[in-house]
């Protein structure tokens, strides 16, 4: 392989990675902070995806689309967990494993009823549709790259508003001692209702921004979920620099195992998270008590 | 009009345990069934999932053609029952068990995935159930697990791609990569184009694969960039194919490598793929644009149902039902003179919408391969590839 290859190749591995911080991202942050296993991130991923596309359908604009998918599935999360998903805090996995999976079953069911089975595909805005000539016959959608940078700046903003800012600050120590922050009078209720509404948020954000790229179609989920399961528990659950590191990692080894060892490429991402889990079993970056 | 009965996937959870118990017991089905009772008929397809759309089109097709018969197939009625097998192979042997055992199913339409009807092929050997194929396309199915009670109304893999590789070499074409998805209907596929290509002088350079139902094509793409080969052959279906196509063209690799494929790239999916489908040739047993009078009166009629545009899934759905017509109309609309009915089947001359379909001793279509081009946004012909297709059956002991 030479050397513009290789570059190429890299250049594959780390937009596919990105791409799954994206979705992943959403998923270690309710997972992580709130403690509750989400299995419906998938399907709310899927959901974002044919918002998109119909939103963009019937306004003609794509930004419109991602706007107005993103505030739509903030609602639906704000609803969600004040219904539902505030009843299980600190509760068995296992009954958290039932509700969301009962969710994947009414999303799929609501899906069905407002768009149909049909495969559909969206067009990225049009300054971004071009392509940039790499090798004489090889060239790359601009779009692609857009999602790298698009993707760099939330995981900054997330990073961000995490470290530096009061609600942060809230969310991380709601995480760290639950009953002592309410204690000192914080109105943590309220915050875990933000997570996990911004968690949505953020799978149907990958959902939207994913769809000029992908195809949108029913199933589009169930696979989504379980490479972004697989990234939050190789970066660490409830690490977003984690879910980072664990996105790249997986896009690394998909790409170049698919180039270098086809025949196993599918189960290479499983034997990196089982190496992985064997050296650090709380994942790169989890922390060492949990 | 029909009975219409949906087991949902949650009526299907909480009764698999008792699905599991009636399986060990077909042989329970009660034989007094009177005659002029419904025949019924179980639907295993694809009702949500990748294949979804497949799996409606054939179910819409076999209805279309059930209600033209006034609901009545060889003077008998016909009541269905649906499950939704959700392309998943490994619920599949409880749910074509469901089918056959507790809502005693006389015949069974399924499916769409190769997977799936595998384990619907070995359950209707074991049980004597009378099965159509309405499109896995596996060449086992009428190869080595072939048997008198198994038909296809659809194609064999090994049939579809087979003619295209006459006609990549007869276009001066000398080196061709090859991509798909990793499982049983992409080997295949490719496998049949190689035979025939390699055989004409042609030669493969890569055989590339991805995991099944993965859609991630990039560093595949950047593979045959490197390679420069005359042309890429690929197989993908529903999701994967529009992506596949989509990237390929956003990849700038149209332009100079133009893309091959399985008919199934382009079927169902080009109003998705949009204009990065146009000039791709594939081969297939149909064409959207087939100028004969079957074909445009079925276009017609499912239109006028469905206010759907049929396609090759709905005309296997129709012509499933078309085969077993010819059957129960041999017997009078008895299905228990069984050995009488399937020699009916298997001698059937169906003026389908695709062309004449006739079947092999192996119970596998016999029909023209088209030579199709994507313009317009539809599948149009460009000439008969290869007429009378008839799959070699490797490993089938009938006859």
């Amino acid at each position: 392989m030479d050397l513009v290859t290789f570059g190429v190749q890299l250049l594959n591995a780390v937009q596919y990675g990105m791409v799954l911080f994206l979705v992943a991202s959403g998923l270690t942050l309710v997972f992580g902070i709130l403690g509750v296993i989400n299995l419906a991130h998938g399907a709310f991923y899927m959901l974002g995806a044919y918002l998109a596309y119909w939103i963009a359908a019937y306004t003609g604009s794509f930004w419109i689309a991602m706007v107005a998918g993103v505030a739509i599935a903030f609602v639906v999360g704000l609803v969600l967990e004040s219904v539902f998903i505030r009843r299980l805090y600190g509760r068995d996995h296992l009954v958290q494993v039932l509700l969301s999976f009962g969710l994947i079953l009414v999303i799929d069911e609501v899906r069905e009823i407002l768009f149909g089975k049909d495969v559909h595909s969206v067009a990225p805005p049009a300054w971004l549709a071009g392509s940039i000539q790499l090798t004489d016959n090889l060239s790359y959608p601009v779009y692609r790259l857009a999602i790298c940078g698009f993707c760099m700046i939330v995981a900054a903003l997330i990073f961000l508003v995490i470290t530096r800012t009061k609600i942060g600050m809230i969310v991380r120590a709601g995480a760290e001692n639950r009953e002592m922050t309410r204690v000192l009078g914080i109105r943590f209720d309220v915050v875990n209702r933000y997570v996990f509404a911004v968690g949505i948020a953020l799978a149907a954000l990958g959902g939207i921004v994913i769809a000029p790229i992908s195809t949108v179609f029913p199933g589009m989920g169930d696979g989504m979920l379980i490479l972004s399961f697989v990234v939050v528990v190789l970066g660490g659950i409830g690490s977003v620099a984690g879910a980072a590191v664990g996105a790249l990692l997986i896009g690394l080894t998909d790409t170049f195992g698919k180039v270098f060892f086809p025949s196993v490429s599918s189960i290479l991402i499983y034997v990196l998270m089982a190496m992985v889990l064997l050296w650090r079993p709380n994942g790169i970056l989890g922390r060492r008590e949990v | 009009m029909s009975n219409r009965l949906i087991v949902s996937r949650r009526t299907l959870l909480t009764g698999a345990a008792g699905a599991a118990t009636l399986a060990v017991a077909p042989a329970l089905r009660s034989p007094a069934i009177a005659q002029n009772a419904p025949l019924k008929v179980g639907l295993m397809l694809p009702y949500t999932g990748t294949y979804a759309k497949l799996g409606k089109f054939i179910d819409d097709g076999f209805r279309l053609y059930v209600e033209q018969k006034g609901g009545k197939l060889g003077g008998r009625e016909i009541a269905f029952v649906q499950v939704d097998d959700e392309s998943k192979p490994e619920a599949a042997t409880d749910n074509m068990n469901r089918l056959v055992g507790r809502e005693k199913a006389d015949v069974v339409i399924g499916t769409v995935h190769s997977g799936v009807a595998m384990a619907m092929v070995k359950v209707a050997r074991d049980t004597k159930t009378l099965l159509i194929i309405p499109n896995a396309g596996a060449n086992d199915a009428t190869g080595p697990a072939c048997a008198p009670n198994i038909f296809r109304s659809s194609f064999s893999n090994w049939q579809t791609t087979f003619p295209m590789g006459k006609v990549l070499a007869d276009a001066g074409i000398k080196n061709v990569a090859t991509i798909t998805w990793r499982y049983t209907a992409g080997a295949e596929m490719i496998d049949a184009f190689a035979e025939n290509f390699t055989k004409h002088g042609g030669k493969i350079v890569e055989k590339m694969t991805v995991p099944f139902p993965e859609v991630e094509f990039q560093a595949l793409l950047t593979r045959v960039a490197t390679l420069k080969p005359d042309a890429v052959f690929s197989f993908f279906a529903g999701g994967g194919a529009v992506k596949f196509v989509k990237d390929y063209a956003a990849a700038g690799l149209g332009k100079t490598i133009p893309l091959y494929g399985a008919g199934f790239l382009t079927d169902g999916t080009l109003a998705a793929q949009g204009d990065a489908a146009n000039g791709i040739r594939t081969t297939l047993h149909y064409a959207d644009n087939l100028d004969i009078p079957a074909n445009i009166a079925f276009l017609k009629a499912f239109k006028d149902k469905t206010g759907n545009v049929g396609d090759i899934y709905a005309v296997q759905g129709f012509d499933a039902a078309a085969l077993l017509d010819a059957g129960l109309s041999a017997v009078g609309g008895d299905d228990k003179q069984r050995d009488k009915m399937i020699a009916a089947m298997g001698a059937a001359k169906i003026d389908s919408p695709r062309g004449p379909l006739a079947f092999n001793k192996a119970h596998n279509p016999i029909q023209n391969i088209y030579l199709r081009e994507v313009r317009n946004g539809r599948n149009e012909l460009v000439s008969i590839a290869q007429k009378d297709v008839d799959d070699p059956a490797r490993g089938c002991k009938l006859g």
